[in-house]
């Protein structure tokens, strides 16, 4: 399997970490973990930015000397100025993989820049990946949502194109994006002057249901599934669909012990109890749920494994 | 950059699920109709509702007859290799003589380009471009001749994106109002396995259970409870969104409160913000429903250009009970 070996992806990080929390934990990565590319830049919240924007080219550069590719993240929603400007100066950035996380980044990038796609854009079909195929895509995380049926299609489709198909296989899932911040609202608090309250919960705040049930998480403008999926049961098949890359979105615990678990899976060298009581030993606060291409979501959503 | 003039009259676009709902909005004053097909193409899937191929066609000829012009929405993202159906509903609705196809995936757009090139494309709101660089995109690329703007944008933004851009605006007016930007939530998917933007369907009525539970009603989605009410209180249905839930010591509407979108007295600042059509939710609405909204909002639009004021309260009554809200056309909704 050495040839075909999928790629383990890393990131990038969703949630408002301090920046010193952030810069060790990459350093941490760059060190230590067993992935093949790291994603850095902010995806949530333009406001989060400024805090580690002077501190992400030394971060870059210790991902590399460790050997990681890295790969610069534009952000999800962009309405703002700034926010524009932002994503046409991550545009024009040398040395560093690019991933476009709506379309903006699009009527910026030469057409001869290469990029990645990631799970929030909507790419569901074979026409979608074939356009951005011809525009320059060369990786592209399908949506979360998607049964295993489409992703197997896609996975044909990308393989026939030579683009990477990557599925988001560890983490909260993203599933939704607003103009409007909860983490300030449920605070008493707008958006512009949210006082950063989302920075108190770094794998993002739980959303009970009125009994008690665990359902989504919130962080900031962002809605997450409150379980934390793991794709292991499926590794096999997912790599027989040729699907190239599995990413692991950090969540508050030891990612180079998931990092770990996830490489040995799907390396075939244990099973997906083992791999699971690994990444609960990695300190994972969520529960741990499947992912919805497995076919028995949402019976089990949000609830443990048995 | 001052706001530019209204480019022409403001076009009133109304819903249609049914036939019969369509020559009702033709006769009550909408300028367009949208609807869409009896499938999985559109963004409201719902049983009972939607055209087949004749009668879009039939209904296409009653709207020409009037005047009144109609946009074909193949606006959910196509199933991977499935993707024969979304190109035969824009072929389709060319052949039936929509003025309009509303689209919202870029692969099914580049198709219409190339295939399509004659039949207008204006891009749905699930594609959720957001600002003048992304719908530049649209347009240089595809040709888009309109975007309908994602419910997320304030007034003011709504007027800086129409001075940089070349293509037409519509905005929601009326109706039902997502918080998070249109088709990019897969809130429902994690609920009820069926999703907007793969089904066409949000919060399903499929998956709603109503449980009595000792003096409570508990509001069902799937597997969850959206909300629980004492008996006798009017229980509301459960769109995910508009739940309660408790978030760390906070118990209540964490996204937002079961509001529904009332822009009606935002008309003239919208008018001079640049927007060319003004749109109405609500194709899964009652006939009765589509006749009252459309007649109001068309006098508000005529009351507009003829330069008298518009009734306050006038479309309120029209929430049917609920409470309104002018979103995020007012900045500190967020």
């Amino acid at each position: 399997m050495s040839e075909t070996r999928p790629a383990l992806v890393l990131g990038p990080l969703l949630f408002n970490w301090p920046v010193d929390k952030w810069a060790d934990f990459l350093a941490r990565i760059a060190d230590e973990a067993d992935v093949d590319r790291v994603h850095v830049g902010e995806v949530v919240c333009s406001k989060r930015e400024p805090f580690y924007a002077d501190r992400l080219p030394e971060v870059i550069e210790r991902l590399q000397r460790g050997g990681k590719t890295v790969v610069v993240d534009t952000l999800a929603l962009v309405t703002l100025k700034r926010e524009r400007a932002l994503v046409a100066d991550l545009a024009g950035l040398d040395g560093v993989e690019i991933e476009i996380n709506d379309f903006t980044p699009l009527a910026s990038l030469p057409a001869d820049r290469r990029f990645a796609v990631s799970p929030l854009v909507n790419v569901y079909d074979e026409g979608t990946l074939g356009w951005l195929a011809a525009r320059g895509a060369w990786s592209v995380c399908l949506p979360p949502e998607l049964p295993f049926a489409s992703i197997a299609t896609m996975a044909a489709a990308g393989t026939a194109l030579g683009v990477e198909t990557q599925i988001f296989a560890f983490g909260r899932l993203p599933l939704a994006i607003s103009g409007r911040c909860y983490h300030a609202r449920i605070q008493g608090l707008a958006k512009d002057s949210c006082r950063y309250v989302c920075a108190e919960d770094p794998d993002g705040l739980d959303v009970d249901t009125l009994d008690g049930e665990a359902f989504l998480a919130i962080n900031g403008v962002q809605t997450l599934s409150q379980s934390c999926v793991a794709a292991l049961d499926e590794a096999e098949r997912l790599i027989a669909a040729g699907v190239g890359a599995f990413r692991l979105s950090p969540q508050d615990c030891d990612m180079v012990a998931v990092a770990a678990a996830f490489r040995a899976r799907l390396a075939g060298t244990i099973d997906g109890t083992e791999a699971r009581a690994a990444i609960v030993a990695a300190g994972l606060k969520p529960p741990l749920g499947v992912p919805m291409m497995s076919g028995s979501w949402p019976a089990t959503a949000g609830a443990p494994r048995a | 950059m001052n706001a530019p003039l209204a480019k022409t009259r403001p076009e009133l676009v109304c819903p249609a699920g049914t036939p019969a709902a369509f020559r009702t909005a033709v006769e009550a004053g909408a300028d367009a109709i949208y609807c869409g097909f009896r499938d999985e193409t559109n963004a409201r899937n719902f049983p009972g509702l939607n055209f087949d191929r004749s009668e879009l066609a039939q209904s296409i000829r009653f709207a020409h007859d009037h005047g009144t012009k109609v946009l074909v929405a193949i606006n959910t993202f196509p199933r991977a290799g499935a993707t024969a159906l979304w190109h035969k509903a824009v072929a389709d609705a060319e052949d039936a003589g929509a003025d309009a196809v509303i689209l919202a995936d870029l692969g099914l757009v580049a198709h219409a380009a190339v295939k399509h090139p004659n039949l207008r494309r204006h891009l749905s709101v699930q594609a959720a471009a957001s600002n003048p660089d992304a719908i530049r995109f649209w347009v240089e690329t595809f040709g888009i001749r309109r975007v309908v703007l994602p419910r997320i944008l304030s007034v003011a933004e709504i007027a800086a994106i129409n001075a940089e851009i070349t293509c037409e605006t519509e905005v929601f007016v009326f109706g039902g109002l997502c918080v998070m930007a249109e088709g990019r939530c897969s809130l429902s998917s994690h609920a009820t396995g069926k999703s907007p933007n793969m089904q066409g369907v949000c919060s399903p009525p499929s998956h709603v259970v109503y449980k009595e539970e000792g003096d409570d009603l508990v509001a069902k989605l799937g597997a969850y409870t959206i909300d629980r009410t004492p008996k006798g209180v009017a229980a509301p249905y459960p769109t995910l969104c508009k739940g309660r839930f408790t978030a760390g010591t906070y118990q209540g509407h964490v996204f937002e409160d079961p509001v529904s979108l009332d822009a009606a007295m935002l008309i003239p600042p919208l008018v001079d913000a640049g927007v060319t059509a003004f749109k109405i939710e609500g194709r899964q609405r009652s006939r009765a429903y589509t006749q009252a909204v459309v007649a109001a909002f068309r006098k508000a639009v005529d009351d507009h250009l003829a330069g008298r004021p518009i009734a306050a309260d006038m479309t309120r009554r029209l929430a049917e009970g609920q409470t309104t809200t002018a979103g995020a056309y007012k900045k500190t909704w967020r």
